[in-house]
């Protein structure tokens, strides 16, 4: 059978060629190739990662802002009512002053009217007292006979003297 | 999955094989009935048009499978158009060159060589006599002649230099960017062999080193098989169906896997275990068994490649051979019947195209699982389970 025969020439020419094929390809191709390969997957791969990873960072930096935005909402919502309560607070305290004063300026008021009742109570009594003595020295002066007259003008000045 | 692709790739290969036994039986048949009466002269056989009546399809396929000192490429109203070849010779420590076209086709002697067109050794360059008849004394010279085969294996090559350097260069110069033109073709490929035949047979941490051979194997096989069906001047040949280079190539693989073995690998051959003691002590019987894996491994490599190619080739011829053995007939049949040869014809290239891949897949695939086999660290306490058998 010529097709089953080795032919000891093809053996050694394939031999040859193959092993100087596989140290060529094996140096100068394979090796470049596979290596160039490696880096691509390896790039690719760390890009993606970045991609990845920047989705992340975006995701958290949304987040971050709206956390961000909550909190601002809330300090002015804060501020507003702090706001609010301390303008209460200024109206209730000069409310309360202005009543004070109110109160002060009446009871002052009051005071001095007093002060002033007294003073003219006391002027009174002293136009009393000399008006009296003025009553009684005309009395004595002039009829300090008659216990009857002397009733009369006595009456009669206490008539006269009007307390205001 | 690999043992899954291995069981569908059997009934495919057992097709094939059948097909080999039909095709040779055919042509054993054809040499038997056309032999006899007329005395084959190779030449005017394989030359299927220019005598009617004696076409022999068996010699003419054999004729196109085999290796040959000239490349026949057409033959034009009797003479035969072919390139001529060197003959290189070594006999007794002396160098002999001459070009083959002093040989006239094995008609003529040329100093004292001739090339045998009968006998035990047909095809082959033997000496002569003065007056011109075989010298069946001397020993016949070693040949180490550039034939058909080995220049097709040179052009082949030399394409497989040009298109993975030239690829190398492309990934060295622009390095990080998506592939382009030969490029792009190639790179599935190469991926291809690296993440479906070396990673998942040898395993991740030790798969780089093997890359270089698996790669060239595949493609020097899947090159060199598309090449063989191209029917014109540089393809045709059948390489990778000539059992010389599947031998070379499957001898390749076992010193590789041989000097990758490491203990564990020459422990399962010589002393396996988990296999009971009486199985070894008397008589040998697991280590006379992975002895003879472990060179039927290499066997059915060479084995494999070879039948497969080749039956494609014979398949195919068959079918064109069809036309001109009806031909003889009547032209007319032969007319009639070209149609359906064609037909057949076209339906078996496409399947050779397929049987291209799926040999280079399975050798590089093959030699793959041996490497892993031979570098893979065995556990001993249980009773592991043996390779993938081809």
């Amino acid at each position: 059978m010529e097709l089953v025969k080795v032919d000891i020439g093809l053996l050694f020419w394939m031999t040859l060629t193959f092993s100087i094929l596989l140290y060529i390809l094996g140096k100068y191709a394979w090796k470049p190739i596979m290596k160039m390969l490696h880096e691509r997957e390896e790039s690719i791969e760390k890009a993606l990662n970045a991609a990845e990873d920047a989705k992340k960072e975006m995701l958290k930096l949304k987040a971050g802002n709206e956390q961000l935005l909550l909190e601002a909402k809330e300090e002015r919502d804060a501020l507003l009512r702090d706001a609010r309560k301390v303008k209460e607070s200024i109206i209730e305290e000069a409310r309360s002053k202005a009543n004070e004063e109110a109160n002060r300026i009446v009871e002052n008021a009051r005071e001095s009217i007093q002060f002033e009742k007294m003073a003219a109570i006391n002027d009174l009594k002293n136009q009393i007292a000399s008006i009296s003595i003025e009553i009684a020295e005309k009395i004595l002066g002039q009829e300090l006979t008659d216990k009857e007259k002397q009733h009369q003008l006595t009456a009669k000045l206490l008539k006269e003297v009007k307390i205001n | 999955m690999i043992r899954m692709l291995l069981i569908k790739y059997r009934q495919l290969a057992a097709i094939i094989m059948l097909s080999l036994l039909v095709a040779f039986t055919a042509q054993a048949a054809e040499n038997n009935t056309s032999s006899h009466p007329v005395p084959s002269k190779t030449e005017e056989t394989a030359n299927p048009s220019s005598e009617a009546g004696k076409f022999n399809a068996g010699e003419m396929i054999i004729e196109h499978i085999i290796d040959a000192h000239e490349w026949h490429i057409l033959t034009w109203k009797g003479h035969s158009v072919s390139i001529p070849l060197p003959v290189i010779l070594l006999e007794q420590g002396k160098l002999v060159v001459f070009s083959s076209a002093h040989l006239h086709h094995g008609t003529e002697a040329y100093n004292g060589y001739k090339l045998e067109a009968e006998g035990p050794h047909k095809g082959k360059i033997v000496k002569v006599k003065e007056d011109g008849s075989i010298d069946e004394a001397a020993k016949v010279p070693l040949d180490f002649s550039i034939t058909k085969t080995v220049l097709s294996l040179f052009i082949s090559v030399a394409l497989l230099l040009i298109l993975f350097l030239s690829a190398a260069k492309r990934y060295t110069a622009n390095p990080n960017r998506a592939p382009k033109g030969m490029q792009s073709l190639l790179e599935p490929l190469i991926l291809f062999v690296r993440d479906d035949i070396a990673i998942p047979a040898i395993g991740k941490t030790k798969y780089m080193r093997y890359m270089p051979y698996l790669l060239t194997i595949f493609f020097f096989i899947f090159i060199n098989n598309l090449l063989g069906l191209v029917p014109f001047f540089p393809g045709g040949v059948n390489l990778t169906g000539n059992l010389a280079v599947t031998m070379v190539l499957a001898l390749f693989t076992f010193f590789i896997t041989t000097f990758s073995g490491n203990r564990s690998y020459w422990v399962h051959i010589v002393n396996t275990p988990g296999v009971p003691w009486w199985l070894k002590i008397p008589v040998p019987l697991m280590p006379i068994v992975e002895i003879i894996g472990f060179i039927t491994k290499p066997f059915v490599l060479m084995v494999r490649l070879f039948a497969n190619i080749t039956a494609g080739h014979i398949i195919l011829l068959g079918f064109m051979s069809l036309i001109f053995i009806f031909g003889t007939m009547s032209p007319w049949i032969g007319i009639a019947v070209s149609p359906v040869s064609i037909l057949f014809g076209v339906f078996m290239s496409l399947l050779e195209l397929l049987v291209a891949f799926i040999q280079a897949y399975v050798f590089a695939l093959l030699s793959a699982i041996y490497f892993g086999m031979a570098i893979e660290e065995h556990h001993h306490e249980h009773a592991p389970e043996e390779g993938v058998q081809p």
